[in-house]
C-alpha cells in the first residue's frame, strides 16, 4: 500500500460525509474528592469494567496504601495532597470558547510559530468548531485504513470492552501495580489512554501520532497506554503534542507499556509540552511517567522524546532486553527554562544474549532551572556480549542553572562492552560572535546552536514533528539569553 | 551485643583514658552523639547503595587493644619502601612504635597525633585544623571523631621542601580475635612547602581486623602534596579509609590509591576547593581477585573560579571480585572557568565479577569544561592473539595487557621507588614473571 499522504487526507476530507467516530462522549460528571476502595469501585463501574478489573485497580489500590511517595528524585516541590484530587471526571464536551478571538493571544501566537493550521488551533485551544471539518471524520477514516491491516486501535476503555482477553493477558505484566508510588496509583485510578495491538507480521501503515494528535480529547491525569506488537510487526507512535496544553490537573502520572514480541519493532516517540509554570515558577504540572518496553527475541524498541513543559518532569522511559539480540534505544532532548525541574533518562536492563543498547540524552538548561539525566544500564551474569553505549550532554545556560548527571551503570558479564561519556558546557562567545558577524543576531544564533546540540535527537523525530519541536526549542529557550 | 551499642558504652571507658577537660573533647562528644543517633550505613543510603558493611560489622571487635606488641623491623621491613630514606610513623594495634619509627621535630613536626592534642605548644594548630574539613554528618567519620586518640600527625611550616617522604604505617598482629583500629591523622602543610607521603594499612594476621581511618590533610597556598595510599592486605582485613582535603589558593594536592588487597576496602576521598587556582588530582589503580571488594567513593567540591581537577581510576576485576566508583563532581555557580575530568575504565576478567559505576556531574555554573567517561569491557583479543603469535603465553600476554591498561596512572607517580614497588606489586597480584621488571 502506498503512503498515506496529506494530499490523500485532503481528498478523503473532501468527499467524506460526516460521521461519529468511536469517542463517545458522556456529560460531564465528577466524583467527590479523595481516594478509598469506594471510589476505585465507582471509577471501574462508571466504565462498565469486567470483575477481573476491578479486581485488578483494588489490588493496586491495596499495594499504593502501603507505599510511600519516592524522594530520591533530584527535585523539590509541594507534595500533591492525594486525598484532595477527584479521580474521575468524565471529558467535558462544551467548547470553551465560540471562537478563536477569544482565546489567549499568547497561546495563538505560538500556535502560529509552531505552524499548526487554522482547524487544529481551535481543536486544541478548545474552540467550538465547523462540523464538515471536524477532525472526527479524519480520524474515522484513519480507523477503517487500520482496521483493513487488523490493527486494533481504540481508548484502553474499549479495549477492556471489545478485546478483553488481550487487556487482561498484557496489563500489568511491563509495569506490574507494585513499580512504584506513581505507577501503583495509575493503576488503581486510570481514567483512559490507548491501546494499540498489531498483528503478526504487520507493519503498519501510517505513523499513529497524526490520528492521536487530532483525536486526543481530554486524556485526563491519570492515562494508561498499552502498545502490543506481534511477532514481526512495526509501528510508529507519537504522544504529546507540541503546542503547549493549558491543564487544569496539576499531577500526571501516566503509565505507558511496551510489548514487542519476536522480531517486532516499536518506536515510541513523545513530545509533552505541559504548562511549565509562569516565570516565577508558580503553578505548572507535575509530570511523573513511569514508561517501559519489554523486547523479545530480535526485537527492537526505540524511545525518542522532546520535554520542554511540565514544572517537574520525572520520567524514565525504560527497556527490558530480555531476548535475545533484542535492541533498545533512547533519545531524549530535555528542555528546562524559568523554575522547570526535570530528573529524566532511562533504564537499559540486558538479560538476553548479545543486546544491544544506545542512550543519547541532550539536556538544556536555562533560567533558574535544574536538569537532570538519571540512567541505570544493567547487565545480568546471562547477558554475553551486550552493548551499550552511553551519552549525556548538557548544554548550560546563564549561571542560574544546574546540569546534573547521574548514570548508574552495574555489570556482572565480562563479555560486556560499555561506554558512557558526558559533557557539559555552554555556548562559546566565539560561537555566537561568529553568527552576529555574518548578520544573524543573538538569539537566532542561540536557536541555531542548540539546534545543532540536538540534532542527533531530532532526527529520530517523525518528519513533520522533527520541525516543530526544532520551531519548540526555539519558544522554550526564549529570552534566555541574557 | 550489637557492635553499635558496644562502641557507644566503650566511649565512657574512652572518656577515662582522654584528657576531657580539653577543647577537642567536646568535637568527640558532638561526634559520638551523631554517631548513635544514624548508626552504621546500610544500603538504603545512596552512598552506600553498592558496598554492605554487614559481613564486616558481625565480628565482635575488641576496641581497644590490651596490650602492646612488639614486631623486629627485620619481620615487617617487606612492607616499607625500604630502599629509600623516610621518616616513618609506625603504629602497631593502634599504638605508637617508637622502635620502628623515625620522626623529627627539626624545622618541621613529623609527630604523634596524641602529643599533639595534649601538649600546649601544638593547641593553637589544633584548634584551628582538627575536624575542621571532616565531613560531621557522617556516621563512620563522627565514629572515628569521637575515639580520637592516636594517628600521624604532620605540620610543615612555610617554605620547606621536605627532602624525604614520609610514610604513614598501621600495623595489625592479631593477638585480639578481631580488632577496630581507628587512626585518626592530620597533616598541615604551609605556603609554599611540599611533602610527600606514603601511607599503607597492614595487618600481620589471620584474625579480622576492620580499620575505620580519618585524614584530614590542609594545603595552604602554593603548597603542594603528594599522597600515595598502597592498600595491599591480607584478605581477613577490612579498610574504610576517610580522606578529607582541604584547598587553598594556587595548591596542588595528588592522590594515588592502589587497591589490591583486603577484604573490603572504601575509599571515601573528599576535595574541598577553598579558593582560586587550585589543582586537584585523584588516581587510582583497583587489581582485586576472589571476593574481594573495593569500592572508590570520591568527590571534588569546586567553590571557586579557575579550578582544575583530574580524576582517572583504572580496575581490574577477576573472580568473584565486585568493583564500585563513585565519582562526584560538584561545580558551584561561582565556580566560573572549572575544568574537571573524571575517567573510570573498568575490565572484568571473569563471568562472576561484577562492576557498579555512577560517575556523578552536579553542575550550577554555565561556563565550565566539565566531562567524564567511563567504560566497561575486557582485554582486546586482537592485541592478545599478536602477542601470543609472538611466542608470549596466553598469561603472561594478557598480564602485559593488563598492566599497560593500568599503566598510565602510575606515570604521574613521583617517587620512583614507589613506581617500581607498585610494578612489582601489579605482576605479583597478575601471577607473572616476564623477565624484565615492569
Amino acid at each position: 500500500m502506498n503512503k498515506y499522504t496529506e494530499q490523500d487526507l485532503e481528498k478523503d476530507l473532501e468527499n467524506k460525509e460526516y460521521e461519529y467516530g468511536f469517542y463517545t462522549d458522556i456529560e460531564s460528571d465528577t466524583l467527590p474528592v479523595g481516594l478509598n476502595e469506594d471510589i476505585v469501585r465507582a471509577i471501574s463501574a462508571k466504565k462498565n469494567e469486567p470483575e477481573w478489573m476491578t479486581e485488578w485497580r483494588l489490588e493496586a489500590f491495596r499495594i499504593w496504601k502501603g507505599m510511600e511517595e519516592p524522594e530520591w528524585a533530584n527535585v523539590m516541590y509541594e507534595k500533591p495532597d492525594f486525598q484532595a484530587i477527584s479521580y474521575y471526571s468524565a471529558p467535558n464536551s462544551k467548547p470553551k470558547y465560540d471562537s478563536l478571538d477569544e482565546v489567549d493571544p499568547e497561546l495563538l501566537e505560538t500556535f502560529n510559530r509552531l505552524g499548526i493550521s487554522l482547524d487544529e488551533q481551535k481543536k486544541l485551544a478548545g474552540v467550538a468548531m465547523d462540523v464538515v471539518v471536524d477532525s472526527v471524520s479524519v480520524a474515522t477514516t484513519f480507523k477503517e485504513t487500520l482496521a483493513e491491516k487488523g490493527i486494533i486501535f481504540m481508548s484502553i476503555s474499549e479495549a477492556i470492552q471489545e478485546h478483553p482477553e488481550l487487556v487482561k493477558n498484557h496489563i500489568g505484566t511491563v509495569v506490574p501495580q507494585r513499580d512504584n508510588f506513581y505507577a501503583a496509583l495509575n493503576s488503581a485510578v486510570f481514567s483512559d489512554g490507548s491501546f494499540c495491538y498489531i498483528p503478526k507480521g504487520v507493519r503498519c501503515p501510517m505513523e499513529l501520532s497524526t490520528y492521536f494528535r487530532i483525536n486526543q480529547a481530554g486524556t485526563g491525569q491519570f492515562e494508561r497506554t498499552l502498545v502490543i506488537a506481534d511477532k514481526g510487526s512495526y509501528v510508529s507512535y507519537l504522544e504529546g503534542c507540541t503546542a503547549p496544553s493549558r491543564d487544569e490537573n496539576q499531577l500526571h502520572a501516566a503509565v505507558v507499556e511496551l510489548i514487542a514480541l519476536d522480531d517486532a519493532e516499536i518506536k515510541y516517540s513523545t513530545v509533552q509540552n505541559w504548562f511549565p509554570g509562569d516565570k516565577e515558577g508558580n503553578g505548572g504540572v507535575f509530570n511523573f511517567v513511569t514508561k517501559r518496553g519489554l523486547c523479545e527475541t530480535n526485537a527492537k524498541i526505540s524511545w525518542t522524546q522532546v520535554e520542554t513543559g511540565s514544572a517537574v518532569t520525572w520520567k524514565y522511559p525504560s527497556c527490558v532486553l530480555k531476548g535475545d539480540n533484542s535492541v533498545g534505544e533512547f533519545y531524549s532532548i530535555a528542555v528546562t527554562n524559568n523554575y522547570q525541574q526535570a530528573d529524566t533518562g532511562t533504564k537499559m536492563v540486558h538479560l538476553g544474549k548479545n543486546t544491544k543498547s544506545t542512550i543519547i540524552s541532550k539536556g538544556i538548561s536555562a533560567g533558574r532551572s535544574q536538569n537532570s539525566y538519571r540512567g541505570l544500564v544493567q547487565v545480568s551474569s546471562r547477558a554475553e556480549n551486550a552493548r551499550n553505549f552511553s551519552q549525556c550532554d548538557s548544554l548550560l545556560m546563564g549561571n542560574q542553572c544546574g546540569a546534573h548527571t547521574f548514570p548508574y551503570i552495574e555489570t556482572k558479564n565480562k563479555s560486556a562492552q560499555i561506554e558512557h561519556e558526558a559533557t557539559t558546557s555552554k555556548i562559546g562567545e566565539d560561537q555566537i560572535f561568529y553568527c552576529n558577524q555574518r548578520g544573524i543576531d543573538a538569539e537566532k544564533a542561540i536557536a541555531l546552536i542548540v539546534n545543532g546540540f540536538s540534532k542527533e535527537v531530532l532526527n529520530k523525530l517523525p518528519m513533520e514533528f522533527a520541525v516543530e519541536a526544532q520551531k519548540l526549542l526555539e519558544i522554550s529557550l526564549e529570552g534566555s539569553v541574557g | 551485643m550489637e557492635l553499635k551499642e558496644k562502641l557507644i558504652s566503650s566511649f565512657m571507658a574512652f572518656e577515662n583514658k582522654v584528657d576531657v577537660e580539653a577543647p577537642v573533647h567536646e568535637e568527640r562528644i558532638a561526634a559520638i552523639k551523631n554517631f548513635e543517633d544514624k548508626g552504621f550505613p546500610n544500603k538504603k543510603q545512596e552512598a552506600w547503595k553498592y558496598t554492605s558493611l554487614n559481613n564486616v560489622l558481625k565480628h565482635d571487635y575488641s576496641v581497644f587493644p590490651k596490650e602492646e606488641t612488639a614486631l623486629e623491623y627485620r619481620e615487617v621491613k617487606k612492607y616499607f619502601i625500604h630502599d629509600i630514606d623516610s621518616y616513618k610513623i609506625v603504629f602497631i594495634d593502634g599504638a605508637y612504635s617508637s622502635h620502628l619509627s623515625q620522626t623529627t621535630h627539626d624545622g618541621i613536626d613529623v609527630c604523634l597525633m596524641s602529643a599533639a592534642l595534649t601538649k600546649p605548644k601544638y593547641r593553637i594548630l589544633i584548634e584551628n585544623y582538627f575536624n575542621k574539613v571532616a565531613e560531621k554528618d557522617e556516621s563512620l567519620t563522627s565514629l572515628n571523631t569521637a575515639f580520637s586518640k592516636e594517628g600521624a600527625y604532620i605540620h610543615i611550616g612555610r617554605g620547606k621542601v621536605v627532602e624525604k617522604p614520609i610514610q604513614i604505617i598501621h600495623f595489625a598482629t592479631g593477638k585480639e580475635s578481631s580488632l577496630l583500629l581507628q587512626p585518626r591523622n592530620l597533616i598541615v602543610v604551609d605556603e609554599n612547602s611540599h611533602v610527600q607521603v606514603i601511607e599503607r594499612h597492614q595487618s600481620l594476621t589471620e584474625n579480622p581486623i576492620l580499620t575505620n581511618c580519618v585524614t584530614e590533610i590542609f594545603a595552604n597556598k602554593r603548597a603542594i602534596i603528594d599522597y600515595y595510599k598502597i592498600q595491599n592486605d591480607v584478605q581477613t582485613a577490612s579498610l574504610v579509609d576517610n580522606t578529607y582535603i582541604s584547598q587553598k589558593r594556587d595548591s596542588h594536592v595528588s592522590v594515588h590509591t592502589f587497591s589490591f588487597g583486603g577484604n573490603m576496602t572504601r575509599n571515601n576521598l573528599n576535595f574541598y576547593h577553598k579558593d582560586e587556582r587550585i589543582m586537584s588530582t585523584l588516581k587510582g589503580i583497583t587489581l582485586i581477585g576472589d571476593k574481594q571488594h573495593v569500592d572508590h567513593y570520591t568527590l571534588v567540591h569546586h567553590a571557586q573560579p579557575n579550578c582544575e581537577s583530574h580524576q582517572e581510576y583504572k580496575g581490574v576485576y577477576a573472580d568473584r571480585s565486585t568493583g564500585v566508583f563513585n565519582g562526584k563532581i560538584l561545580v558551584e555557580k561561582e565556580a566560573q572557568k572549572t575544568d574537571a575530568f573524571q575517567q573510570n575504565n573498568n575490565i572484568l576478567l571473569d563471568d562472576r565479577a561484577t562492576i557498579n559505576t555512577k560517575p556523578q556531574l552536579e553542575i550550577f555554573a554555565d561556563d565550565v569544561k566539565c566531562s567524564h567517561g567511563c567504560t566497561i569491557g575486557q582485554l582486546d583479543g586482537d592485541a592478545l592473539f599478536y602477542l601470543k603469535t609472538r611466542g608470549i603465553p596466553e598469561k603472561e600476554a594478557k598480564g602485559l595487557l593488563t598492566y599497560a591498561f593500568a599503566n598510565n596512572v602510575l606515570e604521574s607517580v613521583k617517587i620512583p621507588q614507589v613506581k617500581s614497588r607498585i610494578n612489582r606489586l601489579i605482576a605479583n597480584k597478575l601471577g607473572i614473571n616476564i623477565g624484565f621488571d615492569l
